[in-house]
């Protein structure tokens, strides 16, 4: 495995416009599989179907990219595989297979270990993700102090080269690690968050709306970031957001949520080239475009409160293609390509589930 | 089928959202839910409710003129059914609760009569502080400034000094006692400076949000954003620091006076408690002297605090236990 | 370079300049700062103790004399004379702008004056014996009690503490919500009156004088029992009650999800991540309730008649002693602008936030 050199760092200049994606990346080997995943919230009100049956599959190296409105429970789903979600919420039904380990049957210490060492977790750095009391150096080290077989250990000296390296691996210099998080600004505190997330060489990077509150050049730099780091680790990346351009040039394959499910998984050059279904369609032809001139579309009308699902398609009553069978029933899952699926009845008949 | 809007428009979390909205009656079913969740609110205010019931019907039943001195003979304890042998009473047979004490006092009484004053105390205390505290934060948080840094100044400074010293030495040199309201406001006019400091922090937060900067965009003036949009979204943090301020003055009011700087005819509980301490009760064993002062303290502290504690969810969104 | 030297020799006068520079490079020291602070409001609340009694027009010598005149039956013949004759002797006379001055720098001097009511004995005397009871007793069961508070305060607010825990200290929390005074009265009750078990009143045995033998210490602690329980049960409740509410509020914050996800353990995460930053909104409000901390203890000694500065200042209200009352607001003035100094200078040592605007 080739370490990874630093082409960039705060320091630098911006570089030509690169395309991240390529092939060799991906291998056919299952990284994540999500079966049947569904967490509900039970309130005074009556179940709120946070997520409801989400299955998607990862291959090792894959980019995926999960959109959706604020709601549509994409975070929700972040968070219940890393298995963070806080009651009143519980993870109802489904399996969360990582590695060909099932997340959902461990014992609270066993995904504590799982957690950092196999899965992580990448939050909005710009945001209070940091402990402001703390010193950068000791918040990339605990973690990897807190997983150390009973064993096992390890000199302060190491701790500190390993915070360097770590810092030197997303950019930045190393006596950043003397720092507090205050003393930073947004883009660096992202990058503390990767090298916090990489530290112990994940196979899955979850990145929560990673460069939300950040202005477009350090978008693109942390993009960079990112994904040189994943090459570096052979990991799968799931990107949690609603960029949609940041998502096109960086996902492999995108996934688009809305009220809690799962409407459609493919390709980004296919979503984006031939969106199958109506939500999708409108997401994209609402995207402003730089090529031809055209009003601003939205789709009009609101998501429903979870609470209050409909008995058929959540989407219908914003549909533009909706039709009688529409109220009766929820569309299931349907493969319309290769690794591609749609939840609409408009394609039922046009492929197997 | 489309959603129709069968709920009121109260949120899920049961907030009333923007400005002061018109009051209906389905508003009202979110109370009652919350006050199921926070049952301390429902204990505390049925403590001070039944405190309030206990002055109400004793004023209309009893004779509360005898918590005068030498109303009664002395330290008897209590009897339903005492026949006096001598004094200006003689022969007749007085009824007497809750006893009474070395100077001739009906505790009863007392009780009835002195409850109300202390609780009055508290009241104006704490009505005034957080009606100045509120407007001396609105003003300095929001006008921000030279306005600002004088007003944190005072408070500054308001804070290293102990108002109740001050309060002490004032009334020294005043000479003569402080009357039931004018300590109440007294104490009102040196606790201003808690509350407006922890308001104004909760205004400099809200002056960052978005529907303020909203207001202020589409050009409504500072007053009118002050009342209409953060002042209604305020009244719940307002009303737990009201409460917190009640209590507060009530427990200084009682310490004042313990010292011995309250009205000496009042039977207030904190006069009262002078002159348990002044006449040993303990040591004497009248235990009926000081133990319905003690118990009506201890509803009232506790009544409010468990008050303030079921309004911490109302007041600190943070504590939501909803989703 | 040039430019620099340059600036120098136009102005008018260089020394002044790097005068200027010193100064406001000291000043904006945040400790030379709050230490000025702490100067003003020493000399503020001294002000306003000396101007108080100005106001009402009264002569504080001779109410106190009119007042001894009225229980000893004495006719007022002679009083004024009296009265003349104290005013001289405790410099009343004098225009009362030097009367300030004369003051100011008597409290400069530390000294606090002369008591009426036990003349011709100095407050500071009398003031002294009574600061070491009460800092002693009811300085170190505060202390205890907010480091108890905080520590029950934090597992209380903790979800993953043991069942336990919350039984014991429930209890304790209703406690908080009476008074110490009252409490004290309780304690005294049950256990000095009916029981028996401990003393009723005092710091030590009455008629003993105070000295370094073995029984007398054990006899201090004896009377020391009740009034730091009194305290010790009511204060704890207080400080539990905040810190669960700051460690409640930290645990919304984003940084403690992030500590989780990093799959930490779960003692870390307490001390390191929750009980950290709850600490401080925690110390700080320690800082502002200093006031009230100091008269509760005023109460809980009138109660128990501890010697403490609580029961010195019952008796110079009682007496009518004015300098004395002077002379303990002082003190206790001064003392919670000294904490709160100290407490202001230290705590950037726990918030590294606070740190770097220095």
């Amino acid at each position: 495995m080739v370490q990874p050199t630093i082409e960039e760092t705060c320091l630098s200049t911006e570089q030509a416009i690169t395309t991240y994606r390529e092939g060799a990346r991906i291998t056919d080997v299952d990284s994540l599989v999500v079966e049947g995943l569904s967490v509900y919230y039970e309130t005074e009100d009556g179940t709120v179907k946070a997520v409801d049956d989400v299955s998607f599959t990862l291959k090792q190296g894959e980019r995926f990219a999960l959109v959706g409105e604020s709601g549509s429970g994409k975070t929700t789903l972040a968070m219940a595989l890393m298995r963070l979600t806080r009651p009143p919420g519980h993870i109802a039904r489904g399996s969360v297979t990582l590695n060909n380990r099932d997340l959902t049957t461990l014992t609270e210490d066993e995904m504590r270990q799982a957690r950092l060492s196999e899965l992580a977790l990448v939050p909005q750095g710009a945001m209070n993700s940091l402990n402001p009391v703390m010193r950068i150096e000791r918040q990339l080290t605990d973690g990897i102090v807190d997983h150390l077989a009973d064993d096992e250990s390890i000199t302060k000296k190491e701790l500190s080269q390993t915070a360097r390296d770590l810092l030197t691996r997303v950019g930045l210099r190393p006596e950043v690690a003397r720092l507090y998080p205050h003393e930073l600004s947004g883009g660096m505190k992202q990058r503390v968050a990767m090298a916090i997330g990489i530290s112990l060489r994940p196979s899955l990077i979850i990145a929560d709306e990673p460069t939300s509150a950040l202005d477009v050049v350090v978008q693109r730099q942390i993009m960079q970031t990112l994904g040189r780091l994943q090459e570096g680790l052979d990991a799968s990346i799931m990107l949690v957001g609603h960029d949609m351009g940041l998502v096109a040039q960086f996902a492999d394959t995108i996934g688009v949520m809305y009220a809690g499910k799962l409407v459609e998984v493919g390709p980004v050059e296919d979503v984006f080239g031939d969106p199958k279904h109506p939500y999708t369609k409108l997401l994209i032809q609402s995207l402003p475009s730089l090529q031809e001139k055209k009003d601003f579309v939205g789709i009009p009308g609101l998501p429903p409160l979870l609470i209050h699902l409909p008995q058929g398609c959540a989407f219908e009553d914003r549909c533009p293609s909706r039709f009688g069978k529409c109220t009766g029933a929820v569309p299931e899952k349907l493969s319309v390509g290769a690794r591609r699926d749609v939840a609409c009845f408009l394609y039922e008949g046009e492929g197997a589930s | 089928m489309t959603q129709t809007a069968t709920t009121p428009d109260v949120s899920e979390s049961g907030e009333l959202s923007g400005g002061w909205g018109q009051f209906n009656v389905e508003r009202l079913r979110p109370i009652k839910r919350y006050a199921l969740r926070n049952p301390s609110l429902i204990v505390g205010l049925g403590l001070m409710f039944s405190l309030l019931l206990f002055v109400g019907i004793g004023h209309l039943v009893w004779d509360t003129e005898q918590y005068r001195v030498l109303s009664t003979p002395t330290r008897l304890p209590p009897s339903l059914n005492y026949e006096i042998e001598t004094g200006k009473l003689a022969g007749q047979v007085k009824s007497y609760p809750f006893g009474t004490d070395t100077q001739g006092r009906d505790l009863l009484a007392v009780a009835i009569k002195g409850t109300p004053l202390t609780l009055r105390i508290g009241l104006i205390a704490g009505f005034v502080s957080i009606g100045l505290g509120t407007v001396a934060a609105f003003v300095a948080a929001y006008y921000r400034g030279w306005v600002d840094t004088g007003v944190r100044t005072v408070v500054d400074v308001g804070l290293a000094m102990p108002g109740l010293l001050i309060l002490i030495l004032v009334r020294i040199n005043i000479g003569r006692e402080l009357s039931v309201d004018e300590m109440g406001f007294a104490l009102g006019l040196v606790g201003w400076v808690f509350p407006a400091r922890t308001i104004r922090a909760q205004v400099l937060v809200m002056r960052e949000q978005a529907y303020v900067q909203l207001s202020r965009l589409s050009g409504t003036s500072g007053m009118g954003i002050i009342f209409k949009e953060m002042l209604p979204n305020l009244i719940p943090y307002i009303t737990a620091s009201l409460v917190g301020a009640v209590a507060g003055a009530i427990l200084a009011s009682i310490g004042l006076e313990a010292i011995g700087l309250g009205k000496f005819g009042d039977p207030t509980l904190g006069m009262t408690i002078y002159w348990n301490i002044q006449f040993s009760s303990i040591i004497l064993g009248m235990w009926w002297w000081w133990l319905p002062p003690l118990v009506a303290i201890v509803i009232v502290f506790l009544g409010l605090f468990l008050i303030s504690s079921g309004l911490d969810e109302w007041s600190n969104p943070r504590l939501r236990k909803r989703v | 370079m040039t430019e620099q030297t340059q600036g120098i020799e136009n102005t008018p006068n260089p020394v002044l300049s790097n005068v200027f520079r010193i100064i406001s490079a000291v000043l904006s020291n945040f400790v030379v700062r709050r230490f000025f602070f702490f100067l003003f409001v020493v000399w503020l609340a001294s002000t306003v103790i000396f101007i108080i009694p100005r106001l009402s027009g009264q002569d504080p010598v001779k109410e106190k004399l009119l007042l001894e005149a009225q229980r000893g039956g004495a006719i007022q013949q002679g009083l004024d004379e009296m009265a003349k004759h104290y005013q001289k002797r405790f410099g009343l006379d004098k225009p009362i702008w030097v009367q300030y001055g004369n003051f100011l720098s008597d409290l400069a001097r530390f000294d606090l004056g002369t008591s009426i009511a036990f003349f011709p004995r100095k407050v500071n005397d009398i003031v002294f014996e009574s600061l070491i009871w009460t800092l002693g007793l009811m300085g170190t069961v505060t202390v205890m009690a907010f480091t108890l508070g905080t520590l029950a305060g934090a597992v209380l607010g903790w979800p993953r503490r043991p069942g336990w825990v919350q039984y014991v200290f429930m209890p304790l929390l209703t406690l908080a919500a009476i008074p110490q005074y009252l409490l004290g009265m309780i304690l005294i009750f049950i256990f000095a009156f009916k029981l028996g078990w401990l003393p009723l009143f005092g710091g030590y045995e009455p008629a003993t004088l105070p000295n370094l033998s073995f029984d007398f210490v054990v006899d201090v602690l004896r009377h020391a029992i009740l009034p730091a329980f009194a305290i010790l049960f009511s204060v704890v409740g207080f400080w539990a009650i905040g810190m669960r509410g700051m460690m409640i509020n930290a645990q919304g914050e984003d940084y403690m999800v992030q500590a989780d996800a990093k799959g930490l353990k779960g003692a870390r995460i307490f001390m390191r991540y929750a009980v950290r930053n709850a600490l401080l909104p925690q110390v700080t409000g320690l800082a502002l309730v200093l006031g009230t901390i100091i008269t509760g203890q005023v109460l809980v000694e009138r109660v128990f008649s501890y010697p403490g500065i609580g029961d010195i200042l019952f008796q110079a209200i009682r007496l009518s002693d004015f300098f004395v009352i002077r002379g303990i607001v002082v003190i206790i003035i001064v003392g919670i602008a000294g904490a709160t100094f100290l407490l202001d200078v230290l705590y950037p040592l726990i918030d590294p936030r606070i740190r770097v605007r220095n």
